[in-house]
Parts: C-alpha cells; structure tokens; sequence
C-alpha cells in the first residue's frame, strides 16, 4: 500500500502526484522531487551500454527514517515514484513490482486515448480509480 | 450497525450507518432528546428496537434541527412523512436517522425518497453552530436496500434518480447519487442503478406496488402504495403525470427489457445512424476507426477535451486506442447523451457494452423482406458477392451513386450488414465490386441518407456498368469499375438483349422501396437536359453508346433479313424489298410473271419479318432509352447528393 504515488514525465515535472491525505502532502512531492536525482543518477549509470537491457523497475532509490522510495522507468523516460510506509514490512519486492506494472499498464491505457495529449496532466478517471486501489486505506 | 425495522417501531428501513454517520446522528438525537427531557437516549440505535417507545425525540427540538439544515418547508414535511414520525406519532432512533439521512440526501439534491438514503450521502448539514454535521465525512459505507415499509411520498423535485450499483460502491468516491435529468445543483457523478434490483427489494415490503409499468416506461422510481399511510393517497396520482412527463423528456426509445437505463440504450434509428457515421469513417464495419480519425470526429460535437477524453475512456472497452463499431456507437451514444444535457455516467451502461451491443444488433425486418424478394426475382444473377465487399459498401453516403448500387448482395449472414443489405437492391450482379469504392465514400459525409438508399433500388448491371464508365463526378478510385465493362458493355448489350431487357424490365419493381428520389418521367426528361451539363463525358459516352447500340442493331435486323431473303430467294436474284436494305432491293428486274408473284408474297412475308425485326428492334431500342434514362436521373441525383455534401460539409456541424 502506498502512501504515495507519482508519475513524472520525461522533462521531470508531474503528470500526476498523488498522496495519502493525511499526511502532510509537501513533504511527499518533495521527496518525490529529490528521487529524480536519484533515478536519473540509476538511468544513467544503467543506460549508456544496456540501454536495451535495463530493467524497468529501479528498486529501492532511496530510504527515509518513515518511507521508503521506489522507482520505476518505462522505455519513454516517464518515471513512477511509489513513496510506502516503512513500518509496512509486508511489502515485498514482488509486490511493488506488480504494483508498477499496474501503474504501467494503466499509464498505456491513458495513453492509448486519443484526447490525451502527451505531456498533459492525467485526468483519466480509471487511471485515478487503479491508484486509489493502490494506495492506502484512509479512514 | 444496522437500525432495523423493529416492528414495534413498525418503521423504519434499515439503514446502514458509517461510524461518522453513527456518531453524528446519535450526538444529534441525543441533543434532540436530550433537550427535551424525554426517553433516556440510547447510543447505539439497537436499543430502539427493544424499547420502542421509550426513545425518542422532542417533536420541536427536531424540527428546529430540521429546520436548521436550511432545506424548504416542504421537504421537510416529506421527510417526516417519509421516515415515518408522523405515521408513529414519534421521533424515534430510527425515524430520526432516516429523516438525518434524507435531509443528507435532500441537501445533496436528491429527491426525499427511501431510495435516496441507501447510498452514501454526505452528512446532513445544520447551520446549527454546535452541531458537528458539518463535517462531512466521505461514506464508505454500503446501504443496501430496505424492506422500506415506509411510504413515501413523490416529491415536486421528482427526478429521475440512479442509484448505487453495489459492485460501484468500491470505489471511495464521494457521494455520488443525483437525478438523472439535469437540476443545476445536481451533482457531478453518476452512477448507474439497477432500479429494478431495487424495486424488487421494495416489492417485497408490505406496501402494494404502484401498479404503472415503469418497466415499460422509463425508470422513474415509483413510491409505494399507500396502503399505510395518508400520503399515499396522492402520490400515485403525481407519480403517473410525473412519469408521462418523464416519459415525454426522455429519448423515445423505450424497449422493455432488462435494462431499465433507458437514456442509455440505442434505439434503432440511432443505431442507423451510428453505423452511418461509422462507415462514413471507416467503410468496413469490421474493422475499427483508429484513435485520431475518432478524435477528429468527435472533436466536431464541441463537447470539452476532457469530457471527450472521459467518454472515450468509458467507450474503448480494451484500450487499444480504436474503436470497433460497437465501442463507437457506445461512444456516439454517450456524446448524443451529454450533448442532450445527461450526465455522463460513472461506468459504461450495460446496454452500451460492446458484447451487447453487438449481441442486440439489429435486423430491420421490413428491409429483410424486401432483400429477400429482390433476391427470389433475381436468381440467375446473383452472383455469390462476398461479404466482405458488402460490408465496404456504405448505405448512407448513397451520395455516392455508383458505390450503393453496388452493396446488392445474396448474402445476409453479418447482422450488422443485414440493414444495409435490405437497403441494397439485389439487382446488381455482374458487376465486380471492389474496395476501390471505400475511398469514396469514405469521402461522403453523412448528409444523404434516405436519398442513397433508395439510389440502390434502382441499379441494373448495365447501368451501372454504363455509369462507370461514364463517371466522372463520383470520388476518384473506381477505375475498375469504369474499365471493366465500359469497353465490353455495348457489345454485350448488343448480343444479348434479351438480358438487359430482363434487368431493366425488373427495374421498375425497386421504386416501390422506401425513400426513392421520385423517378418521373418529366424528371427525366429536365434530367436529359441538366445531364450534359452535369457529366460531359457521360454524356458523350451516353451519346457514344446509343450511337454504337444503334448501328449493331441496325445491323443485325437487316442481316437476317438479308440472309432469310437469299434463301428464298434462291433462285432469283431479286432482293428483298426491305425497308433497311433498299440498295439491292431496286435492282430486282426482269423476273417473269409468276416469279413476280411468287416474289409479291415473298416480299410480303419479307416485309412481315422486316416488320417483326424492326419491332424488335424498336422494343429493344426503346428499352436501351429508358435505361438510359433511367442513368440520367440517377446521375443527377448523385449530383444533387454531391451538392448537398458540399453544402453540408461547409458549416462542419456533424453532430
């Protein structure tokens, strides 16, 4: 269950950021916006003689005393950041893998429509609704 | 925790309380009481059951807290009327949450009914400072149906209302319910319901249904009987003037069946229509209409990019960025809906999914009767015509003359082809069709509907063979079309007159269908003159035709003529007198006498085959003319379509 969820486009800024409500939502975009570096740094470090062969899913980018950041990048240089709980030691890898690939699949579907134009903040609601599912269970 | 319908209270449907909903309507019922002195009041609205009478709530606390939710008199008189505090004579636990909850639902604009309070609703608000109502707290928490043996009373605001489809209430989305028809204050979301899963619900309570068929008509909820209570004497009286006025709001179309969301369900015409469109884009109903073709389409309904995008994202099924026909006319209908002022819904509709849709298509049987006698009158012919070509031909963009006219064909397997199909006229055999026609009608936008259709009525293999090769107005690609036949036509024509005698013979028939552009004669007649205007070289080729129709078939007449002749002949070399070989006729001399009379009577007969022959020959002649005429009124009301087209095709406005 995530406490947060981003998806940044390529030129880094937010197609969509959303955060647990309650909790102090700045400080989740800034932590999101300090993961870039990070993922930039992995993207990078990975991509100059593999390009093909780096996976998309980067792992663990970095830990907070309270969350713990993961990092995703599909092939277009769109980035998903998943901010989870570190007291949620449920949470394995295999889980936020799928996770992502959840994030992915719904991220293609928003693409696929035609009224969608790259580079525009997501306002699909099935992609909203697939996030909600991820995210965890306020009240 | 449920407030069941105790039957001492002998009220009250359960309800389905969110911890915040519990909370704030226990703190409210006990300042209720609590204010008033009366029964000693129990948290946990269980205890109402078991003592019935003892809780309850001061009639005046309540109604000044009624009265702070800032709702109209009226409804508020519902309200109680609905929870049942005036049928008890009370404000029990029970009566007090329900009427908490319809003043929630009344304040979110629903209509004060049971339905109203099964969903989630925001909690009521009072503009009593004190009172914690004011904090709304999202209701996760499920209602499910009453045994509502509540009457309730329709309300003036009596809308047209959907409810929660239980599988719906996942998502955590904030209340959600509103009328369907489009009061300002309704809110943004939708939710589809299955208001007969919840009829049934009611049906089973004590109440007597309210006997209209709201089935049949569109779903409006209908209140109880009134068997318990006053007000129900008069609701169903309102209910039936509210339900015809409803009625007369909605679309048409109203077929009863399962699905009672009547707004969302396709009626025949409007699948017409949708298909239309669909060929218009995209000639292969199979086949589907990428992503940018949809988006520039239903760009020009001049809905909003996001409501576009959210419709688009309800209609494509499988997110494959195209769209199927039926994933279209689900998209269509939607934007048809929201153009006409219905919200758009939360989930695609049941009756716009792509399974049925393409489950219910259609069979016009009007259409299907008439295909099937054009196809008994014409056996020979028919030629097996795949179905993939039928399904490339359009019916509606019969603006292009050519390409209708070639949609005959024998087979009627494709559901979805079998409105066109009955549209087409079998006449159509020998003729290739070929894909090179979608490019034009691709091209055709959708104004001429009627007017192709009933083009197709009227196509023979030769005329069409003659317009193609005549053609020059109708989109560009149909070169097969023009030079298969325009070369051999005249020659078949010629030796075989016995065939197209029998096609034009069979024309007539057609006229008789539906919207045909009336084929008068005076029409032809202004037709011969507008048509060499229209097409030049039609009209030369016409001209070319006729002329080279002409002299074959003055030919053959005077060959046999010639030929029958010389055997009789035989032993003179006196000519016979016909009329079309008069040269050799004149140099008949020197006979005896009785060889004069023998070649009177032989003249006679010669003469009456002459004759015979150049009847034949005018019969054929005379055939040749009016299928010619008959090519002249089709091409010039394929120019009339075309005008139209341009016409339409200038203020942009498809939808």
């Amino acid at each position: 269950m995530a406490v947060c969820v981003a998806v940044i486009a390529k030129e880094n800024y937010p197609l969509y950021i959303r955060s647990s409500p309650t909790e102090n939502e700045l400080k989740f975009h800034y932590m999101v916006h300090t993961s870039l570096d990070v993922v930039d740094e992995k993207i990078s470090a990975m991509g100059k003689a593999l390009v093909d062969q780096r996976e998309l899913y980067l792992g663990l980018l970095y830990p907070t005393e309270d969350h713990k950041v993961y990092g995703y990048v599909t092939n277009s240089k769109v980035k998903f950041v998943m901010v989870v709980d570190s007291s949620n030691t449920a949470l394995r890898d295999n889980e936020i893998r799928s996770m992502f690939r959840k994030l992915h699949s719904s991220y293609t579907d928003v693409m696929c429509n035609p009224f969608y134009n790259p580079g525009d903040r997501i306002q699909s609601r099935a992609f909203d609704s697939m996030v909600t599912s991820m995210m965890v269970q306020v009240c | 925790m449920e407030a069941a319908a105790g039957g001492g209270c002998g009220s009250g449907p359960p309800l389905l309380l969110s911890e915040g909903e519990q909370q704030c309507y226990s703190e409210l019922f006990a300042r209720c009481a609590g204010a008033a002195g009366g029964g000693p009041v129990s948290g946990p609205p269980e205890a109402g059951r078991a003592v019935p009478g003892a809780v309850t709530a001061a009639a005046g606390t309540v109604a000044d807290l009624f009265r702070a939710s800032q709702l109209p008199a009226e409804t508020l008189h519902q309200i109680t009327e609905l929870c049942g505090a005036k049928r008890v004579g009370y404000f029990g636990p029970t009566q007090f949450y329900i009427a908490l909850k319809l003043i929630a639902a009344a304040q979110s604009g629903l209509p004060v009914r049971i339905e109203s309070i099964k969903c989630e609703l925001p909690l009521p608000r009072f503009m009593m400072s004190k009172t914690d109502a004011e904090i709304r707290f999202g209701n996760p928490a499920e209602l499910h149906g009453p045994k509502a043996q509540i009457p309730y009373s329709v309300t003036e605001k009596n809308t047209f209302k959907r409810m929660d489809d239980e599988d719906k209430q996942q998502e955590t989305q904030s209340p959600t319910m509103s009328p369907l028809a489009s009061p300002p204050s309704s809110p943004p979301h939708y939710q589809r319901v299955p208001l007969s899963h919840g009829y049934s619900k009611l049906r089973s309570s004590t109440e007597q249904m309210h006997p209209a068929p709201y089935e049949a008509r569109q779903p409006l909820v209908q209140p109880e009987g009134p068997s318990s209570g006053a007000p129900g004497a008069k609701p169903p009286r309102h209910q039936a003037s509210l339900i015809r006025s409803f009625s007369v709001e909605r679309e048409p179309h109203d077929n009863s069946s399962n699905y009672p969301e009547e707004p969302w369900r396709i009626t025949e015409e409007q699948r017409e229509y949708y298909i239309n469109q669909f060929r218009s884009l995209q000639p292969d109903p199979s086949s589907f209409i990428s992503g940018s073709v949809a988006k520039n389409f239903f760009t020009k309904s001049k809905l909003s990019i996001p409501e576009l995008s959210y419709i688009w994202e309800l209609s494509d099924a499988d997110c494959d960025g195209a769209l199927t026909l039926p994933e279209f006319c689900a998209a269509f209908h939607l934007i048809v809906a929201r153009k006409n002022g219905y919200p758009l819904p939360e989930g695609l509709p049941p009756t716009l999914q792509p399974e049925y849709l393409q489950a219910a298509f259609p069979k016009p049987k009007r259409e299907c009767t008439l295909f099937d006698s054009y196809s008994e009158s014409m056996p020979a012919n028919q030629q097996p015509r795949d179905l993939n070509r039928m399904e490339k031909l359009s019916i509606k963009d019969m603006a292009d003359f050519p390409v209708p006219a070639q949609d005959v064909t024998s087979d009627d397997k494709q559901e979805q082809n079998k409105a066109r199909l009955a549209l087409k006229s079998t006449v159509d055999e020998a003729l290739p069709k070929d894909m090179s026609e979608d490019p034009a009608t691709s091209k055709d936008s959708n104004s001429l509907k009627a007017r192709p259709r009933s083009r197709s009525y009227s196509s023979t293999s030769i005329e069409e063979a003659m317009k193609r090769g005549e053609d020059p107005p109708t989109p560009p690609p149909r070169p097969q079309k023009t030079h298969s036949r325009a070369s051999s036509l005249d020659l078949n024509k010629v030796f075989q007159p016995s065939v197209p005698a029998t096609k034009s013979g069979l024309l007539p028939p057609p006229p008789a269908l539906p919207p045909r552009p009336c084929p008068s004669q005076s029409e032809q007649a202004s037709e011969a003159e507008i048509h060499p205007q229209l097409n030049r070289a039609p009209s030369q080729a016409a001209d070319s035709s006729p002329t080279k129709k002409d002299t074959p078939y003055s030919q053959p007449p005077s060959k046999p003529i010639r030929r029958k002749f010389r055997p009789e002949n035989s032993a003179t070399e006196n000519q016979e007198p016909s009329s079309t070989v008069g040269g050799p006729a004149s140099a008949a001399t020197g006979k005896p006498h009785t060889a004069v009379q023998k070649q009177s009577s032989k003249q006679k007969k010669a003469i009456q085959t002459a004759i015979r022959k150049n009847k034949e020959a005018n019969a054929v002649l005379a055939r040749l003319n009016s299928e010619l005429q008959q090519q002249l009124k089709e091409v010039h009301q394929e120019r009339i379509a075309l005008e139209n087209q341009l016409e339409q095709l200038r203020p942009v406005t498809v939808l």
